[in-house]
């Protein structure tokens, strides 16, 4: 470290040395010491803003990820760990396993991919949907104490989302209270179709606030008279909603929407903390369940089966996924293109 | 509602109760929704009053109200001590699971130091970068940019293995301060918001400062953040509240220390199978004590919440 620090100073002294001498060359008076150290508050003021957090992303955000990248070509696990020293590359095998060559890995990666996909789908739309369904009904002209609805379910989205999610799962017992109300005996989180069922509903539960929250603060951006002269042209209701109120937040809505997707991907909580992926799976391979997305497996595999080296296998695996959902993000949104725009 | 049927006039009164009819059923919707919404936290509210040990099953109101819960969060501190020296004598000796005690009080001061701190630097360096990213023109912007894209896609615990044994490396392992690195350290990914913010400030106001002579860091202080109110207050509680709900790390970096436990961690440990029973209602007290802050503080700041949101949506 000090090394490479003493090095970079070093380079920065003989470039300015350099610039020192042209300026002389030039015929000019060369900076001063002072004078140099204020460009880093002007002209070199972004260096000033942005060596502290490029640093700490380096030391404590890429090095590890590079480590963990590291890991994925090795063997490293509890039984081929640091202290005694190993384990060793591996080259692809990690990958080949997971892929085609380990029977139950596969097996067991393809069915956690297949429901993460199925999570992201029905948990992102059935937020996205509902949530603006819910703004909408709060927000139609007519219904009165808005804000009294509104913040109803803001309140339950400011609890933080481990207490309420811990609250569902002891709700959704086997014995637990709903069981009790409803007189039944369903198994909403122990076993499998129910509990994929019930995640969702309790994401619905999580989700729909923030939704409508969002939603009701575009609804309110959309310029009235777009509506007034839509009605002096005849428009009735359905026709307002379908050519005005829709467009605009579908337009807002949709780079949303696909971080949302992502974010689903990695939803770690409202797994975790329902089901930790419970029910397990005999034919699965060690630590996953069948509710288990790829990054609550990644949890387990790290935290409890100590397989750092199939971790980081399904932690590039989920990049590779984020990346490709936040691609079409980045493309879709126009934002991003024409950020010079505003200025 | 009725006064502008009065208004609509006879003609149209069929109209009129159609409509009269559609907001009733939007009520009622309303209405049944907001009890599924309120029902949980109503429940806990409750069970965190309830006098009876374990988790009760068929009442939704406590039959023995009482105080206690609160107060046994709070009490718990002491068996912690007097099992101090079994541990500091023969480090061997490792604590079994039913010595395993809940120092609450101790978890929420944790808590709060951590948030705090990663909330100061967090948001100082998301401020810094967004600024930087925004405003100023430097050769390596579009690849800066560009990278802290493709680095923010990668999961954020994947690496917590490797972290964890960086911390180690430099003396901060199972130390709080840890925790506020992890937490504050990716800061600089999440400037998309803020940077969205600050681009839809006029230029002309800088370029017009920058003719009186004042210098990128002078514009930054005295012009754009002033100017930032809301995107300040957005970021600032974004950041103290992530570390109020993490589990992972904290699971992770202060296994088995419970003296080091953020209440997010702590209150998972009262719910599992071996505690859960004669914790379960002291649990639905921690989770109020903790629930009922954020929740004045969420809604207090909604307004900037939701400027936050659409704004930085908007803006992609």
């Amino acid at each position: 470290m000090v090394s490479i620090a003493f090095f970079v100073i070093y380079i920065a002294n003989t470039k300015s040395a350099f610039a020192t001498m042209e300026t002389i060359k030039e015929g000019k008076r060369p900076l001063s010491f002072v004078d140099e150290m204020k460009t880093f508050l002007d002209e070199r003021y972004h260096i000033t803003l942005l060596t502290l957090p490029i640093l700490l992303l380096m030391v404590f955000n890429i090095l590890p990820i590079i480590f963990t990248v590291f890991m994925a070509f090795t063997n490293y696990d509890k039984d081929h760990n640091a202290f005694n020293r190993l384990y060793w590359w591996v080259g692809f095998q990690n990958f080949a396993d997971v892929f085609y060559n380990n029977a139950e890995k596969s097996y067991t990666f393809g069915k956690v991919l297949l429901w993460t996909l199925v999570w992201a789908v029905f948990a992102t739309f059935s937020n996205y949907i509902l949530g603006i369904v819910l703004a909408l009904l709060i927000n139609k002209k007519d219904i009165k104490a808005k804000g009294f609805w509104r913040t109803m379910f803001v309140i339950t989205s400011a609890v933080p989302q481990f207490v309420t999610l811990l609250v569902m799962r002891l709700l959704l017992d086997d014995k637990g209270i709903v069981n009790a109300i409803l007189h039944t005996n369903i198994p909403f989180l122990s076993q499998t179709g129910w509990a994929r069922v019930s995640v969702i509903v309790v994401n619905m539960w999580i989700g729909i606030p923030y939704t409508m929250l969002s939603v009701s603060g575009i609804l309110m951006n959309i310029p009235e008279d777009l509506y007034e002269s839509a009605r002096i042209d005849g428009a009735n209701a359905v026709q307002q909603f379908t050519k005005i109120t829709l467009p605009y937040i579908s337009f807002v809505m949709t780079p949303y929407l696909i971080s949302t997707f992502v974010g689903n991907i990695n939803n770690f909580n409202v797994i975790y903390f329902l089901t930790q992926g419970k029910p397990g799976a005999v034919d699965y391979h060690s630590g996953a369940g069948t509710t288990d997305l790829l990054v609550t497996w990644l949890y387990t595999l790290t935290v409890s089966e100590a397989d750092y080296k199939l971790a980081s296998v399904i932690g590039i695996i989920v990049f590779v996924l984020c990346a490709t959902g936040s691609l079409i993000t980045f493309n879709m949104s126009k934002a991003t293109k024409n950020e010079e725009e505003f200025s | 509602m009725t006064t502008k049927q009065t208004n609509i006039g006879s003609m149209q009164t069929g109209y009129g109760q159609r409509r009269k009819i559609a907001n009733i059923v939007v009520y009622i919707v309303l209405a049944i929704m907001v009890v599924i919404w309120i029902f949980p936290i109503l429940w806990l509210v409750f069970q965190s009053f309830n006098g009876k040990e374990g988790v009760s099953l068929n009442t939704f109101f406590p039959e023995v109200w009482t105080f206690d819960n609160y107060i046994k969060l709070f009490r718990q501190e002491g068996p912690m001590d007097a099992s101090q020296p079994i541990s500091d004598t023969n480090p061997l000796i490792v604590l079994p699971i039913e010595r395993m005690t809940f120092p609450y009080g101790r978890w929420l001061l944790n808590t709060f130091i951590v948030a705090v701190f990663s909330c100061l630097i967090s948001t100082l360096i998301i401020l810094m970068v967004s600024y930087a990213l925004s405003r100023l023109r430097f050769k390596s912007r579009k690849m800066l940019m560009n990278f802290g894209l493709i680095l923010g896609m990668f999961p954020g615990f994947m690496s917590m293995a490797a972290i964890y044994n960086i911390m180690e490396i430099i003396g901060l392992g199972k130390q709080l301060f840890s925790l506020v690195i992890v937490y504050s350290s990716g800061a600089g990914l999440g400037y998309q918001i803020a940077k969205g913010f600050f681009d839809t400030i006029p230029r002309s106001l800088d370029e017009a400062a920058k003719i009186d002579g004042a210098t990128r860091n002078q514009i930054f202080w005295i012009i754009i953040l002033p100017l930032s109110k809301p995107i300040i207050v957005y970021t600032a509680l974004t950041t103290f509240l992530g570390p109020w709900a993490d589990y992972v790390f904290v699971s992770y970096f202060m296994k088995g220390d419970d003296e080091k436990f953020t209440v997010a961690m702590g209150l998972y440990e009262m719910l599992l199978p071996e505690t859960m029973n004669e914790w379960f209602t002291v649990f639905c007290a921690g989770a109020v004590l903790i629930a009922v802050p954020i929740t004045v503080l969420f809604t207090i700041m909604q307004r900037f919440y939701v400027a936050g949101v659409t704004g930085g949506a908007v803006k992609g």
